[in-house]
C-alpha cells in the first residue's frame, strides 16, 4: 500500500496539478478551455469527462505498452481515445442530455485535446498502469480546476449566475449594473486564461528557478 | 519465443485485433444505451413543441403527460392542404416526422388545445448564419397570428445568434399577423430597434442580422409552404 502512494506517485499526481499543469504550464487543451467555458456547468463536466478519458485511457495504453507495434503507435492511441470518448458521448447522451446538447460537439473534439495524446505518448507509452492513471487523474484535473475558475468568472460577470441561479440580487441590477456581454465570448476566456496563467507565474517565481 | 514487434505481419494483424475489438465494444455500448438516449431525444422535441405554446420549465418526468394533455394529433399534411395522416397517436407520425426529412409532401402539423382554444404548431428548419436552425411556430386558431415560438440552433455565435433560443426573442413574436388579406406572408423580423410596424414586425438582436434574417426566411419559406393547409383552417 505504501508503495501505492510513494514519494514518486504522489509527485506524479500533484505535478500536473500545479508546478506542471497542462494549461497553466504546458499551455495544452486551450481551443476546448476556451469554447466550453461560458458557464460552469459545461466546464465541470468538461472537465471531469477529459479527466475519465484520459486516467482510462493512460492506463489502456499503458496495459498494452510493450505490445504495440512502434510505428502504428499513435494510431492505436487515437483508436483507444476516439472508442473512449465515444463511450462517454453515448452515455452522457443517455444519461444526461442537456448537458450533451450544451457539449455539442466539444465531447467529440476532446479526441484531439493535446493534453491526451500527450500524456499518452510522454508517459503511459513509459510507465506502468497504476502511475499512467495516477498521471491521467491529476492532468485531468489540472485541466479540470482551470476550466472551472473561468467557467465561474466568465458565468458570474456574463449571466450574473452561477450554475443557473442567480447571484446578482436584483437590487444592483435596478442600481444601473449590467451583465458584461463580452463575458460570453470566448476572446473573454482567452483574456482570463492569461490572467490566470499570469497570477499562477507570479506566485510560482521562485520555484521554477 | 520473441515476438518482433516490428514485423509487417505483426503490425497488419495486431491493428485488425484493435479495430475488431473497439468496434464490438462501440456496438455493444451503443445498443445498450439506445433506448435512454432516443427517449431523452423525444422528450427534447416535446419540450421544445411546449415552449412554442409559452408551456416552458416543464420537468422532464412531467413533458409526457403534458404533452399528452395539449396536443390533440399530429397530422401530416402536403402543401396542397390536404391531410395525409391525421396523427390519432399524438406522437407517432407527425411527430416521428425528422426536421430533415420535412418536404412539400411530408409537413407535421400539430393540433394543439390550450385552455379550450385551438392552436396548430407548425415545425420549422433553416439556415442560420453557420449551421442549421430550427423552431416551431404556435398559431391562434384564426390561423393568422402568432401565439408563441421557439427557435434552436446547431452552431451560431455565442452571445449573439444563440440569443435566438431566449425568451426575450421568443416573444417578440407573440400576436403578430403571419399573413396580410391577400394571403402574403407579411411577418417580419427586422434590425434591432428598426419596428415600424408593431403588428408584424419582430425585434431582432444586434449583431446577429444574419441570424435572425435566417429565422425570418426560414418563417416564410414555411409558411409558404404551409399556406394551403392555413388558408381552409383561416376564420
Amino acid at each position: 500500500m505504501s508503495k501505492l502512494f510513494s514519494k514518486e506517485n504522489r509527485q506524479v499526481f500533484a505535478a500536473p496539478l500545479n508546478l506542471d499543469n497542462p494549461i497553466l504550464i504546458q499551455v495544452l487543451g486551450i481551443c476546448s478551455a476556451l469554447a466550453v467555458t461560458a458557464q460552469l456547468e459545461p466546464a465541470i463536466v468538461m472537465g471531469l469527462s477529459v479527466t475519465v478519458i484520459t486516467a482510462f485511457s493512460n492506463v489502456i495504453i499503458s496495459l498494452i505498452r510493450k505490445t504495440i507495434p512502434n510505428r502504428i503507435r499513435i494510431i492505436i492511441q487515437l483508436v483507444v481515445v476516439a472508442a473512449l470518448v465515444t463511450i462517454v458521448s453515448m452515455i452522457l447522451t443517455a444519461f444526461a442530455y442537456d448537458v450533451s446538447v450544451q457539449l455539442s460537439v466539444y465531447v467529440g473534439l476532446i479526441i484531439t485535446n493535446c493534453i491526451l495524446m500527450g500524456r499518452l505518448e510522454a508517459f503511459a507509452m513509459m510507465n506502468g498502469p497504476w502511475e499512467s492513471f495516477l498521471d491521467g487523474i491529476g492532468n485531468g484535473l489540472g485541466y479540470a480546476y482551470i476550466l472551472v475558475i473561468v467557467g465561474a468568472v466568465r458565468e458570474l460577470l456574463g449571466s450574473g449566475t452561477l450554475l443557473g441561479f442567480t447571484i446578482i440580487p436584483e437590487g444592483a441590477y435596478a442600481a444601473g449594473y449590467v451583465n458584461n456581454g463580452m463575458m460570453t465570448m470566448p476572446a473573454m476566456a482567452l483574456i482570463i486564461l492569461g490572467c490566470v496563467i499570469w497570477v499562477h507565474r507570479s506566485i510560482n517565481k521562485e520555484e521554477k528557478k | 519465443m520473441k515476438i518482433n514487434t516490428n514485423s509487417n505481419t505483426y503490425t497488419i494483424v495486431y491493428a485488425c485485433i484493435v479495430v475488431i475489438v473497439v468496434a464490438f465494444l462501440l456496438a455493444f455500448v451503443s445498443s445498450a444505451l439506445k433506448a435512454p438516449s432516443e427517449a431523452n431525444v423525444r422528450i427534447d422535441k416535446k419540450k421544445q413543441i411546449l415552449a412554442s405554446l409559452n408551456i416552458r420549465g416543464v420537468e422532464d418526468s412531467q413533458v409526457e403527460s403534458e404533452y399528452s394533455r395539449v396536443v390533440v394529433a399530429d397530422e401530416i399534411v402536403n402543401a396542397q392542404g390536404t391531410v395525409v395522416n391525421e396523427g390519432k397517436n399524438k406522437d407517432q407520425d407527425g411527430f416521428a416526422v425528422d426536421r430533415k426529412e420535412m418536404t412539400a409532401d411530408n409537413l407535421p402539423v400539430f393540433v394543439c388545445n390550450v385552455n379550450g382554444e385551438t392552436k396548430y404548431v407548425l415545425p420549422l428548419v433553416g439556415k442560420g448564419l453557420w449551421g442549421t436552425i430550427w423552431g416551431y411556430l404556435a398559431l391562434n386558431d384564426d390561423c393568422r397570428t402568432v401565439y408563441g415560438a421557439y427557435f434552436s440552433h446547431q452552431s451560431e455565435t455565442a452571445g449573439l445568434g444563440s440569443l435566438i433560443t431566449e425568451e426575450k426573442f421568443q416573444n417578440e413574436f407573440k400576436g403578430k399577423k403571419i399573413t396580410d388579406d391577400a394571403g402574403n406572408v407579411v411577418i417580419d423580423v427586422v434590425k434591432y430597434g428598426k419596428v415600424t410596424d408593431p403588428t408584424t414586425q419582430c425585434d431582432g438582436i444586434s449583431g446577429a442580422t444574419l441570424t435572425t434574417n435566417g429565422v425570418r426566411d426560414m418563417i416564410h419559406q414555411y409558411l409558404g409552404m404551409y399556406k394551403a393547409y392555413l388558408q381552409q383552417h383561416q376564420k
